[in-house]
């Protein structure tokens, strides 16, 4: 006991020294805290079971990808999720669960932390393209107790998609594995999707199962039919007929 | 006795007169700081976190290894506890569920429980997945039919009512939707003609209407329009054609709402809702739930579709 508390207070001494100066206490608190980080986030580049691999996922096309730029532009993720969590009654409500690879391509995820709104993980395909076009421009038209804010502008604003290319380029910069096939035919792409009377079979080919409409129902590419191609695209990537959750995950 | 603040190094620990403990040493104008020993409890539960902390890590999964992480001495996985959570309740329903999915819905008594139980979840099936479009009170909105009334697009039979909810309606994304198209006419017909047909379905409903424009707009709706809308604009329901005798408008009645109507042409969509997405169980529940809202209809053998 009494050898004890003599290397206690040994110890205690050299601490002191720290205590007292400033600068060393700076770098050996910054030296702690750097393997705390390491030993927490270095794993999850490398651990096999953080990163699953699932049939299906593919870059948004560009005009999706537009779509995309629009809602965090508008600010969507402030009042709407898009992370079905797993547990049974959010299941039961939006669907299957959200899996990690269904953001692989999202730079920044959208996963968001509160829901004023319904989550929208998995809102593809859910509704018409006519539902969504009269619920953005005016919500309360068709869901009357809603308290979310119109976005009636977006139909009125055209998109010439002139920097199409330099969007996907700027993805793939931050690890979106788009070729430089899909950069060069981005804006013939964009143009592609929204009518459903030209050629989209190179599309088809880029972009496996995306959906080819005029979104919006009106003459031109506005900026509704890049929101409306981008919610109904969401979540409908990964067949859950098909796919079988690995439990260790 | 007071520590002497020029004495960097007292032999003993300085000791505080009146409560007997000793002081840190430090003096600021003469104050000073006892050296307290941290309260019992308090370290003992701080020694408790510590080990609990291991133990924790020991029993969930944790530490990063080469290629994965520890599982953890408990086994437990966030995606095993959800699937056991969702098996248990399919297993709390399962004998109803079955019943329900493979019921004669037409066979039904109100009183039966099997039919207040299809009808209350079809409730809540309803509330989650129908009322964004047809309202939470199934009252519809303008372009998304009201289920309340007695006026059906598509037929209002139980079993009509379940195929629509099964396979939707003008949809890409089941072959078997129900399907069907009205032309533009603003490329068939000239304004004059649409504004002459717009005059006689207005007299169809019997509301004032100039009588000669009706007259000549009669001929182009028999020769364009009475295909699938009737003779008479009673409307057809294998073509999902509404009835335009009727005070009750999907798209609005009024000259103008019609006018667009019959230029541009309307193409309700509604997804498909069968499997996966609901069970069979739900389809039947939302079906029972909707035809009993008040104006669902009695079934003949002869219209029974074939799923």
């Amino acid at each position: 006991m009494a050898n004890m508390s003599k290397t206690t207070a040994a110890v205690l001494k050299r601490h002191a020294k720290i205590e007292r100066n400033a600068t060393l206490l700076l770098v050996l608190s910054l030296l702690v805290v750097t393997v705390g980080g390491i030993v927490e986030i270095a794993p999850l580049f490398y651990l096999e079971n953080t990163i699953e691999e699932v049939d299906g996922m593919r870059p948004y096309s560009p005009l999706e990808l537009t779509g995309r730029e629009i809602y965090v532009r508008e600010g969507c993720y402030t009042c709407h999720s898009q992370m079905i969590r797993p547990m049974r009654d959010e299941v039961d409500r939006y669907g299957h669960y959200s899996l990690a690879a269904e953001s692989m391509y999202d730079h920044p995820f959208q996963w968001g932390s509160k829901r004023t709104g319904p989550d929208l993980a998995r809102v593809g395909g859910r509704y018409s393209d006519a539902w969504h076009v009269d619920h953005l421009i005016d919500p309360q038209s068709v869901v009357p107790e809603s308290i979310m804010p119109g976005y009636a502008f977006l139909a009125n604003t055209q998109i010439d998609a002139e920097y199409i290319g330099d969007l996907l380029a700027a993805h793939r910069a931050v690890g979106v594995p788009y070729t430089d096939e899909m950069i060069e035919t981005a804006r013939a792409d964009f143009n592609a999707q929204a009518d459903p009377d030209g050629d989209f079979d190179g599309l088809l080919e880029r972009y496996p199962g995306a959906q080819v409409r005029n979104f919006d129902g009106l003459e031109g590419i506005s900026e509704m039919d890049a929101m409306v191609a981008y919610l109904q695209m969401l979540g409908t990537l990964v067949d859950f007929s098909t796919f079988t959750p690995d439990a260790s995950r | 006795m007071t520590a002497d603040p020029n004495d960097p190094k007292p032999a003993k620990p300085p000791v505080d007169d009146v409560t007997g403990i000793e002081t840190t040493g430090h003096s600021w104008d003469g104050i000073e700081e006892l050296n307290s020993p941290l309260p019992r409890w308090w370290l003992w539960t701080f020694y408790a976190t510590v080990i609990w902390g291991i133990a924790y890590t020991v029993a969930y999964p944790a530490w990063p290894m080469i290629d994965r992480a520890t599982t953890g001495i408990l086994g437990y996985s966030t995606r095993a506890e959800v699937a056991a959570d969702i098996a248990a309740f399919e297993d709390a329903t399962a004998e109803l569920s079955a019943q329900l999915a493979r019921a004669d819905l037409t066979a039904l008594e109100p009183d039966d429980p099997l039919h207040r139980y299809a009808v209350s979840s079809g409730a809540a099936v309803f509330r989650t997945n129908c009322s964004q479009c047809h309202g939470s009170g199934a009252a519809g909105a303008r372009g998304y039919p009201n289920l309340l009334d007695d006026d059906w697009l598509w037929g209002g039979t139980v079993e009509q009512i379940a195929y629509t909810v099964r396979h939707g309606i003008r949809n890409e994304q089941d072959p078997d939707a129900r399907w069907s198209q009205m032309p533009a006419y603003r490329d068939l017909l000239t304004p004059d003609e649409i504004a002459q047909t717009v005059e006689y379905v207005v007299s169809l409903s019997d509301r004032p209407h100039e009588t000669a424009q009706a007259a000549q707009g009669a001929e182009i709706f028999a020769d364009q329009c009475s295909a699938c809308h009737g003779e008479a604009g009673t409307g057809m329901r294998e073509m999902g054609a509404p009835n335009l005798t009727d005070a009750i408008w999907l798209y609005g009645g009024d000259r103008e709402a019609l006018t667009a109507t019959i230029a541009n042409a309307r193409f309700g969509v509604m997804p498909p809702w069968g499997p996966p997405r609901l069970s069979e169980a739900q389809v039947q529940a939302v079906a029972a739930y909707v035809h009993q809202l008040g104006g669902g209809e009695a079934s003949e053998a002869s219209d029974v579709p074939a799923n």
